[in-house]
């Protein structure tokens, strides 16, 4: 099974489709809307090449995300997978370029800097290496030692792909696992054979992933898939035969699902937040009207146990980072009742960092938990069993992810996993503790309320701002928050880990991580500050961004300070802000005015450059005890 | 299954593969009447049948081919028609 299948069918699609080029100027998102329906493989080509008919090889003007060249690196035939990769990447508004080796030439592509492939310039490079030409030189006849030499060779000879890859573009590197396609030899117990072409891909698989966490590598997992689907879903023989190809073109959109979906972690495009209806969804039966006792969740029936295991999923997923969140047409006394009294409830109120139990709209709703948490309303995914409030939602906010999950319980978990929503390439402390930060939210707004004036509120959160230079530790954060901060963020400039690497070497620039601390809590790292020398007296702020929930702590006057000390150490005399507008900055418009700069131009599209002279620059004195790591 | 039904079967196939409205199925079309119809598009068009008749054609059925009549042929027989 490698379909599609949380998607929503679209009725009059082929309608749909050839009515695209009618309209130009809408044509990208009413493209990107059909590619969130349940494409097959023939409509997925069919939808790229309609795109392609009206865009051709340049992004729409209107495209909000940085457009990607990936190049494909490969041993077999691709060339079937380029548009479902493109489309997977339409799903989630990204433009996808594709560049594809000639055919078996990775390795000379590589090496030679004259090569198309080093024309094309790619900014993401994925190797698919497939499993016929990676176990060439097994065979059942070698010894131990013979088959270990010959793995460490194909082992060494694709660290050596990486290392050249990253020295030549600097770009992210993703690794596709073979597939598990080689009949066994001795069965059940095919370990034991030292030559075993299948042993030696599953060990291969096992090794490269090590091998890619020390790297920085990303694994694309079709193994886990094949384990998933079944291998026969991904691979036909007879295709092999025919056409080299290793991936059937039938497994194509589940396929391109999961490049974009790395593609779209590594811009910080993964969803964040899961939205759960209540009645029918984390328990059977409708609490208004059952109450309490009359509930199915628990021990005792099928059904009620399928119920516990959906919400310990949900559970696992929030330890792992991500928010949860309720939203429910009920009475909030209601609703809350089974969190804090119903013995077989897993989650419980505490686990949920917004509740939203009310009569209004679930649109209106989805918008207010967004808000609430400070997070993008295209970051909510919103699980529930009523097909009206599914489709009522995806009409009303087309951004939100609403997955077709049925009406069986004990499916829901697997289909939000299918479905890859919450994509993550690592786990970061802040990612861990995300949970008990919102508990410390609520604390806060608690302490807000009991006190008189903002002054001693400020004093009473005891704060401490600990900062550090950019480092490898804090690595996956920093890039994290450059990705997907976007509305306390001066300029919106997108980086990749490998453009932080090159920051952090660089002696005439410097790149700051914030962590602030208060009685409550960690709130993790909540700022990052780049600076680079231009000239000899000035120091430009290419970046500045900030987490939202900080705001109107005093966090802002106190990053001056530091970034106003780490100039001067530079050498700089000024400091120069820019600001530049999106569709989501607003709020940081007049960011460097407030701090006491002097704007010196406005542009006509609402940005605006600042100066603060450093040597008659004062320190704001503030609550916040600065600290450095 | 009748090969009228067939044939109309494999019209939307065929629409949906090249993305063309045009394309008149007869029994003697075969790929070098049909701009765009390479080794990769005859994949996608028996890929399409195959999921559509449940049926899966082997290497020798598939090696057979020359034409549309020829495809209609290998379907009927499969699906028990004919």
């Amino acid at each position: 099974m490698t379909a599609l299948y949380w998607l929503p069918e679209i009725e009059d699609w082929r309608a749909r489709l050839r009515g695209l080029d009618n309209n130009r100027d809408a044509a990208w998102d009413a493209a990107s809307a059909l590619a969130n329906s349940r494409l097959d493989f023939i409509r997925t080509n069919a939808l790229d090449q309609m795109v392609s008919r009206i865009f051709g090889d340049s992004p729409p003007k209107t495209l909000a995300t940085k457009p990607i060249r990936l190049a494909l690196l490969g041993s077999s035939t691709m060339a079937h997978l380029h548009p479902a990769i493109r489309v997977a990447g339409l799903r989630r508004g990204l433009w996808i370029s594709i560049y594809e080796n000639d055919y078996g030439q990775y390795w000379q592509e590589l090496t030679d800097s004259s090569s198309s492939l080093h024309e094309f310039k790619p900014n993401a490079v994925l190797f698919a290496l497939d499993p016929h030409h990676l176990a060439a030189g097994i065979g059942a006849s070698l010894d131990r030692a013979e088959a270990d030499r010959s793995f460490d060779e194909v082992r060494d000879r694709i660290r050596e792909c990486w290392r050249l890859t990253r020295e030549t573009f600097r770009c992210p590197i993703m690794h596709q696992l073979p597939l598990p396609l080689h009949p066994g030899l001795l069965g059940n117990n095919e370990h034991r054979l030292p030559g075993s072409r299948q042993d030696f891909i599953m060990r291969l698989n096992h090794a490269l992933r090590e091998l890619a966490d020390g790297e920085g590598v990303d694994i694309l997992a079709l193994d886990t898939r094949a384990a998933i689907d079944g291998l026969k879903a991904w691979h036909d023989p007879a295709l092999w035969h025919r056409a080299k190809q290793e991936i059937s073109p039938a497994a194509a959109p589940m396929y391109g699902e999961l490049v974009a979906r790395l593609l779209a972690a590594k811009q910080g495009r993964s969803a964040k937040c899961l939205v759960l209806d209540l009645d029918n969804t984390l328990w059977g039966g409708v609490v208004g009207d059952d109450g309490l006792e009359g509930l199915v969740i628990g021990q005792g029936s099928a059904l009620g146990e399928a119920f516990v295991a959906f919400q310990e999923y949900a559970r696992e997923l929030s330890r792992r980072g991500v928010i949860l969140a309720v939203c429910s047409k009920n009475d909030e006394a209601n609703a809350i009742e089974p969190f804090e009294k119903h013995p077989e409830m897993v989650l419980k109120r505490h686990d949920i960092a917004s509740f939203v139990a009310n009569w209004s709209d679930k649109a209106s709703n989805l918008r207010a938990i967004a808000e609430e948490l400070n997070i993008g309303v295209d970051s909510l995914v919103f699980v529930d069993d009523n097909p009206f409030e599914r489709s009522l939602v995806r009409r009303e906010l087309p951004m939100v992810a609403v997955p077709e999950v049925g009406d069986d319980p004990a499916t829901f978990a697997q289909t939000l996993a299918d479905a890859g929503y919450f994509e993550g390439l690592a786990v970061t402390e802040e990612d861990r503790a995300r949970n008990e930060q919102y508990q410390g939210n609520r604390k806060r707004e608690r302490l807000k309320a009991s006190v008189t004036d903002i002054d001693s509120y400020l004093r009473s959160l005891e704060m401490e701002l600990i900062w550090r230079p950019f480092d490898k530790v804090g690595l996956q954060r920093t890039v994290q928050l450059i990705n997907k901060t976007n509305q306390f963020n001066l300029t919106t400039r997108r980086y990749t880990a490998e453009d932080v690497l090159t920051i952090m070497e660089d002696s005439r620039a410097f790149g700051l991580q914030l962590r602030l601390l208060d009685r409550f809590g960690d709130n993790g790292i909540i700022a990052i500050v780049i600076g680079k020398m231009n000239g000899d007296e000035d120091l430009l702020i290419d970046t500045w961004l900030m987490s939202c929930r900080v705001l109107g702590r005093q966090v802002e006057p106190t990053t001056l300070n530091l970034v106003a000390d780490s100039a001067k150490r530079l050498g700089a005399r000024r400091l120069i802000g820019e600001y530049l507008p999106t569709k989501k900055n607003g709020m940081v418009k007049d960011h460097y005015a407030k701090l006491g700069f002097n704007v010196i131009e406005t542009g006509p599209d609402g940005s605006n450059r600042a100066i603060l002279d450093l040597p008659t620059f004062a320190p704001a004195s503030t609550f916040i005890t600065v600290t450095e790591a | 299954m009748s090969e009228t039904e067939i044939y109309a079967a494999l019209g939307e196939i065929f629409r949906d593969v090249f993305l063309k409205d045009d394309i008149e199925l007869r029994p003697e079309l075969s790929a070098k009447d049909v701009a765009g119809w390479d080794s990769f598009k005859q994949i996608d068009i028996i890929l399409a049948v195959e999921e559509k008749y449940r049926i899966k054609l082997n290497t020798r059925e598939l090696d057979s081919l020359n034409n549309v009549g020829d495809l209609v042929r290998v379907i009927t027989a499969k699906t028990g028609g004919g």
